[in-house]
């Protein structure tokens, strides 16, 4: 067991578990922040997909040594209520099917978007290639994303 | 075929009840599931009714507000929105003033809820309006009383009610009065041109909790002095538990301790009536009781457990041998048989006769399989996403040899059913797990337990065989060989059926300890990929335009008297013509290849052409135009969502979806080794829908089972290859245009 502080959007957390444990188990269970989801455990699907100083990074391939020190940004730390562009797009859009995956595309998004505010659709695609989705909403994603650049750019 | 509403009439009385709120507003409870079948049991004594015999709920709060209860679980197919949407239009309320809310159910008021089989609209399709309608009617009667007037005299927009003289009372204002007054009998529904809800596209009701990340799901859910519970089953199916040692799992921080169970579910296996979703598990399990799900994952990885065999193993080789002696055999169960094939096979000019296999498929939800029991002397409370309450709540009472009155069952929003959900395996295991330690629990799956625990749709084998004599078709006959079985019921009078003067199914499966069931699209997901490749092929053995021969076929079958044909001529012929029209069939330019299929399944008429073109030598799905009708759209926005998701789903696994056994193991246990489609490889989507006033039909699954069929009927056109096993990219060098077979 070991204890690390933790910057998770924008407040301090102390938490006090085995060294292995990943951030993601530390987000759900720990910390109640459950937006972030579980899908596949071995960063294949993209479902817990958080920001770690801007970078999407896969919550459960990843332990607490690697991001003690650093801003941590899950779903419920995207933004204010919700009106992060892509959010706004994501409604406007109406992307979910069953929602599962959504929080993590969303997050994939929005770091992909920090760092190429004007991309071309393969840059669309190529970026959100590494994300399942089981319902196979992905042409909504891509809308989603597309609509999300302009408004931002 | 008529071509206007259907109009069912039924008491209210039997399935609607008022009452007045402590809170001073007016509550309407139906009973969803009894309205729908008007032969249904009611129960006699309306009186004596209380609130646990409904399973729906219409509140309408003094200050106007609305809420309703949505009966049937969310697992993404929209209903949660739709059917809310139905007792909106008949209530003459603002969309944007209804707040939709799950029902929560307790043992007495969950009275048939299923997701699944695309059925929930049509079931609710006229309950759900005449529950809107008798509610708005109260409304407008009581006002009418205030005002002493007609009722007929006044209108309604919106939840206000207005008289002659132009006063007006909002709904808010007259709930009381309502309440204590007669249920109307007779009420007028909407004609379809009147619809402001229905026909709109309306967003998903949950859809600001899902982009914010809100606990929705039932992986989600935690609950006061709760703890994870990880299960370890047999690693391969026909094994049983035989010893474990959990020394090392119990010493592992976080883990509180290490039991076993199953004695209970074998003991209700034993027994004679269960439910067809038990999915019970003859072999004991060791389960690990944790303080964190990673706690209860690390601590299974730890027990080191040994197995016995108790059956025979299985391999893919096996199986596939199994299915094609089955093929070969004489053996079948003859689902349908319509004048003589082998004579029409005798005397034919042509025959052709085609092998399409198929592996079998896990649903892979997103969601893991998941549920929390807390297991009480008093009670049971049992929280979690399953698509039938009903039967997990009845077999965890079964189970438990508890009474139902003890269980309460809270459903939560599904991430993803296809089929899955429809099981309640997962639940028995939670309840018995907080049966042995006493303590609220979930039980949770790894996302390689989810994939290797079982029910899978079965691996399935056709063979199908027509006869052409004098360039008609005059023989079909289609045979089916599946693992623990695969089609049943009314498949058998699908199309071609009627439309081919000898006309036979049969089926034949062998037993098998794996475990299958329904898969998103059950019973057609693989048949339709197999029927519309042969058709494909039959049209250049017979030498006719492909779409001419399916429409000439359908021409055959208008006016037919048999009444267990379950299509429409009429219905399919206008959506191929609409599809060829569309698509641009013929008309496509230089280097796109198209690919027709027409189908009807979970009453939906779907005709799809799918676009390919050559990229590197390999054949590449650009775009897909679907035209389906499934009746009224109720909301344009969510059905596109599923039509689209439906076809992409189809696309994935008929390309990639690949799973199989050695010695009864299964060899993908997670996304690493089990390919799911992926951004770059989705088409194009275009999709229309057929426009008429027929009722609602689900659109969760029907466009799924012909999708598989367009992309290989498009890929034979662009490469000269035709697929008859799935997937088609088991071997993608397969499709590589340059190779060509060794000669000598
Ligand atoms: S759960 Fe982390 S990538 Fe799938
Ligand atoms: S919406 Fe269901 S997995 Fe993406």
């Amino acid at each position: 067991m070991a204890t690390y502080q933790l910057n998770i959007n924008g407040k301090s957390h102390s938490v006090d578990v085995s060294e292995d444990t990943p951030l993601l188990w530390v987000l759900r269970d720990h910390l109640d922040l459950v937006g972030t989801k579980f899908g596949c455990g071995i960063a294949q699907c993209g479902a817990c997909t958080v920001h770690l100083d801007g970078s999407a990074i896969r919550s459960c391939s990843t332990t607490l040594a690697q991001v003690e020190g650093k801003s941590i940004t899950t779903i419920e730390g995207l933004s204010e209520d919700g009106y992060h562009p892509l959010q706004e797009a994501w409604k406007e859009v109406d992307v979910p099917q069953c929602g599962y995956c959504q929080a993590g595309q969303i997050m994939t998004a929005a770091a992909f978007l920090e760092n190429n505010p004007a991309p071309s659709k393969e840059d669309i695609k190529n970026a959100m290639h590494g994300n399942i989705c089981r319902c196979a909403s992905y042409n909504r994603i891509f809308k989603a994303v597309e609509m999300a650049a302009e408004k931002m750019g | 075929m008529s071509t206007s509403i259907p109009n069912i009439t039924f008491s209210r009385r039997n399935f609607i009840r008022t009452s007045s709120l402590a809170s001073g507003g007016l509550m309407i409870g139906f009973n969803l599931f009894t309205a729908c079948k008007p032969d249904a049991k009611v129960p006699v004594d309306l009186a004596s009714l209380d609130y646990s015999d409904f399973n729906a709920f219409i509140k309408i709060a003094k200050n106007g507000a609305v809420t309703i209860f949505s009966p049937n679980p969310e697992i993404g197919q929209g209903v949660k929105t739709a059917m809310p949407m139905l007792i909106a239009e008949e209530l003459d309320v603002a969309w944007d003033k209804v707040y939709v809310e799950q029902g929560v159910l307790d043992t007495k008021n969950y009275t048939r809820q299923v997701a699944g089989g695309s059925q929930s609209i049509r079931h609710g399709w006229d309950a759900l309006r005449q529950t809107g309608a008798t509610a708005k009617q109260m409304l407008v009667n009581a006002a009418a009383a205030r005002w002493g007037i007609e009722a007929s005299e006044c209108t309604v927009s919106e939840g206000v009610i207005t008289n002659g003289k132009g006063e007006t009372l909002g709904y808010g204002d007259v709930v009381e009065d309502a309440a204590v007054l007669e249920i109307p009998e007779n009420v007028t529904l909407k004609e379809p041109k009147d619809y402001k809800i229905i026909g709109a596209d309306i967003k998903n009701v949950d859809i600001d909790k899902i982009v914010t990340g809100k606990p929705l799901y039932g992986l989600d859910y935690k609950a006061e002095g709760m703890v994870y519970a990880a299960v370890l089953r047999p690693p391969a199916f026909g094994q049983e538990l035989e010893s474990f040692d959990a020394e090392e799992a119990k010493a592992m921080p976080g883990v509180i301790d290490v039991i076993k169970i199953g004695a209970k579910a074998k003991e209700l296996l034993s027994k004679e009536k269960i439910s067809w979703t038990a999915q019970l598990s003859p072999s004991e399990k060791v389960v690990v009781i944790a303080k964190t799900t990673w706690d209860a994952f690390k601590g299974k990885k730890a027990i080191k457990a040994t197995w016995k065999d108790v059956s025979a193993l299985e391999d893919s080789k096996y199986q596939d041998d199994k299915l094609v002696s089955l093929l070969d055999g004489v053996e079948f169960n003859t689902l349908r048989n319509d004048g003589d094939v082998n004579q029409a096979f005798a005397e034919a000019d042509k025959v052709l006769e085609r092998t399409y296999e198929s592996p079998f498929l896990p649903h892979n939800t997103m969601e893991p399989m998941n549920f929390f029991a807390n297991v009480t002397a008093e009670k049971i409370h049992l929280v979690g996403p399953v698509q039938t309450p009903e039967e997990a709540a009845n077999t965890v009472a079964q189970l438990l040899d508890r009474d139902i009155e003890d269980i309460s069952l809270e459903m939560t929003r599904m991430g993803g059913g296809f089929g899955r959900r429809l099981y309640g395996d997962f639940v028995y295991e939670a309840a018995e797990i907080s049966d042995a330690i006493g303590k609220p629990v979930k039980m949770v799956s790894s996302r390689e337990d989810d994939m290797t625990m079982g029910v899978y749709r079965p691996a399935i084998k056709y063979r199908i065989k027509a006869a052409v004599k004098d360039g008609e078709l005059t023989g079909y006959y289609l045979k089916e060989a599946a693992v623990n079985g695969n089609m049943y019921g009314l498949i058998p009078n699908f199309f071609p059926a009627g439309a081919v003067e000898n006309y036979k199914v049969d089926v034949a499966s062998y037993p098998s300890k794996i475990t299958t069931g329904a898969w998103r699209a059950p019973y057609t997901n693989f048949l339709a990929y197999a029927e519309q490749s042969f058709f494909d092929e039959l049209a250049e053995v017979m030498e006719v335009d492909r779409v001419q021969l399916r429409l000439d076929l359908l021409e055959k079958v208008k006016g037919t008297t048999d009444e267990r044909i379950q299509y429409s001529p009429e219905r399919l012929q206008a959506v191929i013509k609409e599809v060829v029209d569309k698509s641009g069939w013929g008309k496509q330019p230089e280097g796109v290849y198209q690919g027709f299929v027409a189908y009807y399944c979970h009453n939906t008429h779907v005709a799809e052409v799918a676009d390919v073109q050559m990229e590197n030598e390999m054949p590449v799905i650009k775009k897909v135009t679907c035209v389906a009708d499934c009746g009224i759209v109720v909301n344009p926005l969510g059905a596109r969502n599923q039509v689209e998701g439906g076809i992409i789903d189809g696309i994935g696994h008929a390309m990639y979806g690949d799973f199989a056994f050695k010695d009864g193991v299964p060899q993908s246990k997670n996304f690493d080794r089990y390919r799911l489609i992926r951004m770059k490889e989705v088409p194009e989507v275009e999709m229309h829908f057929i426009e008429n006033e027929l009722a609602p039909t689900g659109l969760g699954e029907p466009t799924l089972p012909p999708a598989g069929g367009a992309i290989a009927n498009a890929m034979k056109a662009a490469t000269g290859k035709r697929v008859y096993k799935q997937p088609f990219m088991a071997d993608p060098s397969f499709w590589k245009t340059t190779a060509k077979p060794i000669i000598g």
